[in-house]
């Protein structure tokens, strides 16, 4: 009982020409191709050159780290008015810094602002990996959002308590767009369901009607209506906190935006996905939890991505609500009168800190595409 | 029997439970009692006003006025919860209740008193919106600003008072309107203005954060505009009005007599009628308003006399005191008698 198997050798593979260049001969064709080339080549180098130096120069070289406070403790900024216009004034970052990320949180327990930021980028960094993509991811974050609300809050394990409205800065900003997100996507999914069902009209016309008018009307109008018309509706006294009314705002914002995103991800799936669904004897959620969504949301990754970004900056509209996230914090920071000359530094800061957010962001997405994409590629 | 003594006992236990709740006879002092805070509405970014300082704790002239208030009917100072609202949503803040009063570096007239369901209950910053030019220009007055490029915020009242003193006057200018403040000061500074028009509080603080500079620019004599900013409570709960109100004025007496955060405990021995009542020694003064008697001991051992408030939260800024002083220095914050 032996079978025999041919093997047939493969022959070896001739090797590919030599495609690269040394690093001279690539500047050559690319750069210095033609006389035009060179030419714009050169112009477009020594803007870039003289921008770089007088950047340098002015974040660097000329500017000013630290300044001294007078005998009562109040800061004198004549250092910094000396240099301006020629060099930063970074002291500005070194006064205000615990202020702008954390808000009005207490001082003394701002440490505990600090770990939340760490636990959320932990967080982000475990769900990332799809080695971690599995049941018991939900638990993980069940856990890590307990502990920061226990963090935020405090009240318990001897930790001081701390109003929601003292809180602010990085950890406002992270818990907008974290639960913003986090809720809308799954309700947008079922509202995208909802809106592309056959069968249950009702539920397909309020999909319509709430996509329709949540996207019909601006965020900071949303905000404006959970900030100042609902509590006119409310019994006096019988408030909702100001932060909870505007993360659901942005929660049903956001999931109409990521709805639409969804639903072009359904319509673009061929009808033979469903037909085949059906004929396996699939039931409706087993056929779009299965073989449709992750078939669609595959497709929609980008524009996913390209919303979840946009959100993420878009939670900086609560300042028109007096909530003090990172943006608002910066400002506050701002109004300080011996430092309102001082912007550029902060917005600089500001800046920086939600780039690093966003491009971690939009890298992660495009290694996700081309790890998934890989059987739609060959 | 017994359970007669008993059902008795508990009925009287009941009564007294809801005297202790229902002895100031106002609904907002009773909630502010019950909640243990007292919810200040504040601007939250305005120098001198409310703007929390590096460390996050709220400084200013209106975030005083707020702890006085908590001082007097809670007994401390430390239970202000300070609530920051936008210039939008202010108004709905408070007549929703999610604040009981406002101390918003609000304009006090008769559009807000009449159309908003709130009254205004003290002034305690006379403002008014001035010029402020550089010293090269050689310009006197106002008057002489005909055909002038007038850098001034966008939306503001500001914009309206400037439109309509030139009207009134006569005079053409050509506004540069710039919504971010220091964008609008850069251009005031690099000459793209002629003057600068804002509060003149707010230019006075300005011109002093030029430092050795100051000297340069020059705040014209000639006030346009009357802006009277104080606090605001709802209408129809008078009682929380009074106490507002008196607080306020408490303040102002104990400037008047000299009685400052430092000494207000050797104040408790004087034998002057008035300070006697100031500090709830007789005239149940405390009682009449529905609070402890030791009100004003309170807000003034807490949070210093208005001159007091005043140095440390607006002095550091070059803020002359100019018609902040009390009446009998030439000023206008006068408090009536407490007796």
């Amino acid at each position: 009982m032996s079978a025999t198997v041919n093997h047939i050798p493969m022959p070896a593979r001739a090797e590919p020409k030599l495609l690269s260049l040394g690093p001279l001969e690539w500047a050559r064709t690319n750069l210095f191709g033609s006389i035009w080339s060179s030419l714009v080549t050169l112009a477009l180098g020594y803007f870039m050159l003289k921008f770089a130096v007088g950047f340098i120069d002015w974040a660097l070289i000329k500017s000013v780290w630290t300044v001294q406070s007078d005998a009562a403790g109040k800061l004198d900024p004549t250092a910094c008015r000396i240099v301006k216009g020629e060099g930063a004034c970074w002291a500005v970052i070194w006064d205000k810094y615990r202020f702008i990320l954390f808000g009005r949180y207490p001082y003394d327990e701002q440490w505990r602002g600090a770990i939340v930021i760490a636990l959320f980028l932990a967080l982000f960094v475990v769900s990332a990996m799809r080695r971690f993509w599995r049941k018991e991811l939900a638990y993980i974050w069940i856990a890590t959002l307990t502990t920061i609300g226990v963090l935020m809050w405090g009240g318990v394990f001897g930790l001081v308590y701390v109003p929601q409205d003292l809180w602010g800065g990085l950890p406002i900003t992270l818990i907008l767009s974290t639960f913003g997100l986090a809720f809308a996507f799954p309700l947008a999914v079922l509202v995208a369901l909802g809106r592309r069902s056959t069968t249950l009209p009702a539920v397909k016309f309020i999909c319509v009607v709430y996509i329709e008018l949540i996207r019909g009307v601006p965020l900071i109008s949303l905000l404006f209506m959970a900030s100042v018309m609902f509590p006119l509706f409310m019994p006096v006294g019988l408030n909702p906190d100001k932060l909870l009314r505007a993360q659901v705002a942005i929660i049903l914002f956001a999931a109409a935006y990521l709805a639409e995103v969804v639903r072009g991800g359904l319509q673009s799936l061929p009808k033979g996905q469903y037909e085949a669904a059906d004929a396996l004897g699939l039931t409706y959620w087993q056929k779009m939890g299965q073989i449709i969504l992750p078939q669609a949301l595959r497709t929609v990754i980008p524009p996913l991505v390209n919303t979840f970004i946009g959100f993420f900056k878009d939670t900086s509209l609560v300042l028109i609500i007096g909530i003090f996230d990172l943006l608002t914090s910066g400002k506050v920071a701002l109004a300080e009168p011996i430092w309102q000359a001082y912007s550029t530094e902060v917005y600089l800061m500001l800046a920086l800190i939600y780039f690093c957010f966003c491009f971690a962001m939009a890298r992660y997405s495009r290694g996700l595409e081309r790890e998934l994409g890989r059987s739609v590629r060959r | 029997m017994n359970r007669l003594f008993a059902g008795a006992l508990a009925a009287g236990a009941l009564l007294t439970a809801t005297a202790a709740f229902a002895q100031s006879g106002s609904a907002t002092i009773d909630a502010i009692v019950k909640r243990g805070e007292l919810n200040c509405g504040v601007a939250g970014n305005s120098p001198m006003f409310s703007l929390p300082d590096s460390q996050g704790v709220m400084r200013g002239l209106d975030a005083d006025s707020c702890r006085a208030i908590a001082a007097a009917i809670l007994g401390d100072a430390k239970k202000t919860k300070f609530i920051p609202t936008t210039a939008q949503n202010r108004f709905t803040a408070l007549q929703s209740g999610e604040v009981d009063l406002l101390y918003r570096s609000t304009t006090w007239t008769l559009g807000r008193e009449g159309n908003l369901g709130a009254m205004f209950a003290s002034v305690n910053f006379y403002d008014g919106t001035g010029f402020l030019v550089k010293a090269s220009l050689k310009v006197k007055s106002a008057k002489e600003l005909d055909g002038a490029t007038v850098c001034v915020a966008p939306g503001t009242s500001t914009e309206l008072a400037v439109a309509d003193y030139f009207r009134v006057h006569k005079m053409k200018f050509t506004p540069v309107l710039i919504q971010d403040l220091s964008e609008l000061q850069n251009a005031y500074l690099s000459g793209r203005c002629d003057t600068y028009s804002t509060d003149s509080s707010g230019l006075a603080g300005f011109r002093f954060q030029q430092g050795p500079k100051a000297v340069e620019h020059i705040l014209l004599p000639d006030i346009i505009s009357k802006e009277p900013l104080g606090a605001m409570v709802r209408k129809g709960d008078d009682k929380f009005f009074d106490i507002v109100r008196w607080t306020y004025f408490a303040t102002l007496i104990a400037e008047e007599y000299g009685i400052t955060q430092a000494n207000v405990d050797e104040a408790l021995k004087s034998t002057v009628p008035e300070i006697r009542r100031l500090m709830g020694l007789e005239g149940d003064m405390g009682k009449a308003l529905g609070v402890d008697n030791k009100w004003a001991y309170n807000a003034i051992k807490q949070t210093g006399n208005f001159g007091e408030g005043w140095d440390r939260n607006v002095t550091p800024y070059g803020v002359p005191r100019g018609i902040n002083n009390l009446w009998n220095n030439g000023g206008l914050q006068y408090a009536p008698p407490m007796r």
